[in-house]
């Protein structure tokens, strides 16, 4: 049976990351506050999925590439692919950060989550671009251009909120609340990333840290919003424990892969 | 016009280089940096576009369709601006 | 001028097939059925949109769940093309949405059936769409250059849609037993409510000839019907499966397909708000806009604000 190795693991932790995001945003589709933004954010759910059909095509190379079973789920014929990869594991074997399953909440919660995992992104792409693996070099160097404009386009919206009116000013701050606390995951190294960093394959997170809070202080500034002291932040979600907010996305997710096994859509 | 809605812009795209930006239709925008954008998420998704300008739909000037005929008729007579109204000999060459 | 005689001139431009365009003179009647016609159709693209999106966070491969979304997002891009069109015979988009919300305004009825199965994205590519296309590809044509030139613009992005539709219909065919049950449950229950897409008989289509007249529908009801009809018939064999009409028999002497008798009263009364999901689409429709006012407004206030502080 193949094992899993480091670099499996960190590629399906950069797959889930921007698969369960896009999902998220994808629930807007057809509910945004105006048409335009109904459109614009269905845009980075593409660009989002996109990419994670390219980190699991990746990932399901990787997995299926030893000889004998794989311990990743398997579709007809034994293979592992992109779906197998995404519609057949639990949530424990899930390795986005928590920040990207929370709930959507109102706008400002969707833009406050886009903009801290955006700024994030950008960093992270950019690194990837350069790194030892060229496929994720590949990948990362399509996908920073994306990032690029989700940042943009978050931050534009976070000053408009933080800045717009009383209401929106209030619920830029209670989104805040809500998810200020699942930022610090996203530069808690997990295993692979530790390894990942050492390989030169991808970041040290402990650097994108430094320029995460510059980016994020200079919109907040703008935004007149107070950048939080830090407090107790959660962690988990790298390395397979997840808020119980994952399991419900998954549920709705892989509905049709569970009730109708081994069939092709 | 109710008191909330975004002003409406005017969307003109430039489809390659060398081209002339086009009038594309428009959409609403709560300001110019924002049309850009809505521009290029709404009618650039297919690579329609490698450039855009916006202009808020009030500040276009049109001309008027019952000043038509004394604008545009008096040029029809003018046929003299066009190469075909010379008559020249077939062997005259580069010309 | 005398009414007449703008009248006559706006009628002869229409035989002419020059396009009339929003600073043209043209009869409040023909203003007013534009407005009707585009923003019903602009409405419907947006209702349009919550049957489909019902099915993107459950889609069964990413593949699928990528091209779910972009076709959604069309749908949205297209009411945003109309809506805009609209606008230039003078009536705002805000208008427009009021009318829907408080339901003044109609919209396709086809959008108040449910989608159950993974299988209706497939028949609503295929039958919905396809009906839709075939409504509007003349409409490129409308004596509105406006509208015209937005349904050249969604004829164009829609042509991948019902591809799409059919590709999903034809992997299930060759599926498992299940799938293939889900397949024909889909067509099954989709198909009557397209051949109705098209609307009543020409006998009782009052509008139709004073539209066809202005050159802003070019083909009746019942044209547009058959071709639909005839198309369908021929293509539901490649899936291997059959539409719910025992009545369908090609008649060799017409040269067309003979359909069965519609149900209009099924029709009439989906149309009236009694259809399966007319309340659950417009309630969503009304939520999304009130959900969404303190953002538009938020954006405004901040332009202002901006430009407030450029011009100090």
């Amino acid at each position: 049976m193949s094992s899993s190795t480091p670099l499996l693991e960190y590629t399906l932790h950069l797959a889930d990351d921007v698969l369960i995001l896009g999902h998220r945003n994808s629930e807007w589709t057809g509910h945004g506050p105006i048409l335009e933004q109904d459109i614009a954010l269905s845009n980075i759910a593409l660009d989002l999925i996109g990419q994670a059909r390219n980190f699991y095509q990746y990932a399901a190379g990787l997995a299926g590439n030893d000889s004998g079973e794989s311990i990743y789920p398997a579709g007809g014929g034994g293979v592992v692919t992109e779906d197998t990869l995404a519609f057949l594991r639990d949530g424990w074997d899930f390795r986005n950060s928590l920040l990207t399953e929370q709930t959507n909440g109102d706008w400002a919660k969707t833009i406050l989550r886009q903009f801290f995992f955006s700024a994030f992104q950008v960093d992270l792409y950019e690194q990837l671009a350069v790194g030892r693996d060229t496929t994720l070099a590949a990948i990362g160097a399509k996908a920073y251009k994306e990032a690029l404009y989700h940042l943009r386009w978050s931050s534009e919206w976070v000053i408009r909120l933080g800045d717009g009116t009383d209401e929106s000013h209030q619920r830029m701050k209670k989104a805040l609340e809500e998810l200020w606390k699942f930022t610090g995951e996203l530069y808690i190294p997990a295993p692979y990333e530790r390894w990942a960093a050492e390989a030169e394959i991808g970041p040290d997170l402990s650097q994108l840290r430094v320029r995460w809070k510059e980016r994020v202080k200079e919109v907040f500034d703008e935004a007149g919003l107070t950048y939080p002291v830090t407090e107790w932040m959660q962690t988990g979600g790298k390395e397979g424990r997840h808020t119980e907010q994952l399991g419900y996305v998954l549920a709705e997710m892989q509905f049709l892969q569970r009730a109708y096994p081994g069939c092709e859509w | 016009m109710a008191e909330n809605q975004w002003p409406l812009w005017e969307i003109f795209i430039r489809s390659k280089q060398g081209l002339d930006h086009k009038h594309v239709g428009s959409l609403h925008a709560a300001d110019a940096q924002m049309a850009i954008e809505n521009a290029r998420d709404v009618y650039t998704r297919r690579m329609e576009g490698v450039s855009i300008w916006v202009v808020e739909s009030k500040y276009v000037h049109a001309s008027n369709p019952d000043d038509a005929a004394s604008f545009y008729d008096p040029a029809s007579d003018k046929v003299y601006r066009h190469p075909t109204f010379y008559d020249l000999p077939d062997e005259l060459k580069h010309m | 001028m005398s009414v007449q005689d703008l009248e006559k001139i706006f009628q002869d431009k229409i035989d002419a097939d020059i396009r009339i365009e929003p600073k043209d003179w043209m009869p409040d009647a023909y203003r007013k059925t534009l407005v009707r016609q585009m923003s019903q159709h602009a409405h419907s693209e947006i209702v349009g949109m919550l049957p489909e999106a019902n099915w993107i966070t459950r889609a069964p491969t990413l593949r699928r769940k990528a091209t779910l979304i972009a076709k959604v997002q069309d749908e949205a891009g297209h009411g945003l093309y109309l809506y805009a069109a609209t606008e230039t015979l003078g009536t705002g988009r805000e208008e427009l949405l009021d009318q829907l919300h408080t339901g003044k305004a109609k919209y396709s009825s086809i959008f108040n059936y449910p989608t159950l199965t993974w299988a209706d994205m497939g028949a609503i590519g295929w039958l919905v769409d396809g009906a839709a296309i075939m409504n509007q590809v003349p409409l490129c044509r409308a004596s509105y250059g406006p509208y015209a030139r937005a349904m050249v613009r969604i004829c164009k992005e829609e042509s991948f849609h019902q591809r799409q539709g059919f590709e999903i219909l034809l992997t299930l065919s060759k599926g498992s037993e299940a799938q293939r049950r889900m397949c024909q449950d889909a067509i099954d229950r989709w198909w009557w409510p397209s051949v109705m897409m098209f609307g009543p008989n020409d006998d009782a289509s009052p509008h139709t000839a004073q539209s066809m007249q202005w050159k802003i529908k070019r083909f009746s009801n019942d044209e547009l019907r058959q071709r639909f009809v005839d198309i369908c018939a021929g293509q539901v064999k490649i899936l291997g499966m059959t539409l719910p009409d025992p009545d369908l028999v090609w008649n060799e002497h017409r040269q067309h397909y003979d359909f069965g008798a519609i149900n209009w009263d099924e029709f009439w009364s989906v149309i009236k708000g009694n259809g399966p999901c007319n309340k659950d689409r417009l309630e969503a429709r009304v939520k999304a806009h009130e959900e969404g006012a303190w953002v538009r407004e938020a954006a405004l206030a901040h332009a202002e604000k901006m430009s407030r502080k450029r011009a100090s």
